[in-house]
């Protein structure tokens, strides 16, 4: 019985250590006075890693969830005669909820875990220790770009997400099922509502750049320097980022959308 | 990877963001219609209820769509709906006893407005109204007609 309740109390410290050193890190890294020299040039070259390599991925699965969402929303509602309520459906499903989410899922499978492999490799082959030795700071240098590429990709690749995805369900709906386009349109446009909805979808992109660099950048940065620890800290890059989007999701769908 | 065509690429993917954002802003959620270019006039009419009817949506003839409405906007001067279409072009031969009626598509469907051609030989020009309307069926309405129909007949 004691023992138990020594475990469960050490796994609790243990785990309130883990938020508290990701947390200092992610403050140091991400505030402080900014580099003017060498800033911009590492930032642009995070943004190039972090946003442009995930644009394919993001296109071509933006592309097909708009299809078949507005293929399976296309078979339920003709039953009813409502298939002028498609565009409607697929909008608001992608810029509330699916934009947001999927890319951000994606997102932290393309880029979470390559930033979680390349840290963690710095710090086994003692990258970062040597910068330390130079008088260079690695939260600054390295960490601090890669943050802030995430935040601001996140949203962009969400936004084209989104517009990719309304392309494909266009091409499926309109083109395809013979949806009036008028009707497709017009729906869309007196459903979606600018500030309720495409800036709610937009802060949620942010929130989930922001948490997905999070995690990838401090599991690479507290990874056991062997190749074994690499591997483990990846894969919980993956997995924590994951689920830490589709809670934050739910929290954030409440207070933006929930009963007023 | 040379600096210029990382600069280049990031720059072009900012762009895509804004463009998509702009899309997302404008054709999607309606910040300002989308103008369409084919050649319109526009014809009014006065409804005493257009309930359900929206912006955009379509004016038929014999099941064809061939028009929109532009806008719709309560007149002061009576308190009945004025609601404006744009007509196509090519259909140039409604008459002027031409009846309007909001009709809907399914029991759920989105609201329009159906003309049906009279025998006149005058022809509806460019900004004239159609005087022969008939609103929009408020299903409420009738149901509860229906209901003190049902109650004074056990009377």
């Amino acid at each position: 019985m004691l023992n138990f309740l020594q475990r469960l109390g050490a796994t609790g410290l243990e785990t309130l250590a883990v938020f508290g050193r990701s947390g200092i890190i992610w403050w140091h890294a991400l505030w402080g006075w900014p580099d003017w020299r060498n800033g911009p040039r590492l930032l642009i070259r995070q943004l190039y890693f972090v946003g442009v390599y995930s644009l394919v991925i993001i296109v071509v699965s933006g592309i097909f969830i708009g299809m078949v969402l507005a293929l399976q929303g296309y078979t339920v509602l003709v039953r009813f005669g409502a298939d002028q309520a498609l565009g409607q459906l697929v909008s608001l499903a992608l810029i509330r909820e699916l934009g947001p989410v999927v890319a951000a899922l994606l997102f932290a499978g393309r880029a979470g875990s390559a930033l979680t492999a390349e840290i963690g490799l710095m710090k086994a082959t003692e990258q970062l220790a040597s910068m330390e030795m130079i008088g260079v700071d690695p939260l600054k240098r390295v960490l601090r770009p890669r943050l802030w590429a995430g935040m601001i990709s996140m949203p962009i690749l969400a936004q084209i997400f989104n517009m990719v995805a309304i392309w494909g369900a266009v091409a499926v709906g309109v083109d395809w099922l013979q949806v009036d386009a008028g009707s497709f349109w017009a729906n869309m446009q007196s459903a979606v509502e600018f500030r309720e909805d495409v800036v709610n979808g937009l802060i949620k992109s942010v929130a989930f750049g922001a948490v997905v660099t999070w995690i990838a950048v401090f599991q690479g940065y507290d990874a056991a320097p062997t190749s074994e620890g690499i591997s483990t800290a990846t894969t919980r890059t993956v997995v924590y980022s994951s689920l830490a989007i589709l809670g934050m999701d739910f929290l954030l769908t409440a207070v933006m959308f929930g009963v007023k | 990877m040379r600096l210029r065509t990382v600069e280049i690429s990031v720059g072009a993917f900012m762009l895509a963001g804004i463009l998509a954002l702009a899309f997302l802003a404008i054709q999607v959620s309606g910040l300002s219609i989308r103008e369409n270019n084919r050649a319109t006039y526009t014809l009014y009419a006065h409804f005493n209820n257009v309930a359900g009817l929206a912006v955009r949506a379509k004016v038929s003839m014999a099941g064809v769509v061939i028009g929109r409405v532009t806008s719709i906007t309560l007149d002061p001067k009576d308190g009945r709906a004025k609601v404006a279409m744009s007509i196509d072009k090519s259909v140039n031969y409604l008459t002027t006893d031409t009846i309007a009626a909001i009709q809907t598509a399914g029991i759920l469907g989105e609201k329009y407005i159906a003309l049906s051609n009279g025998g006149d030989p005058d022809i509806l020009k460019d900004g004239d109204e159609i005087t022969d309307t008939q609103s929009a069926l408020v299903l409420e309405d009738l149901i509860g007609k229906f209901l003190t129909s049902m109650g004074n007949k056990k009377d």
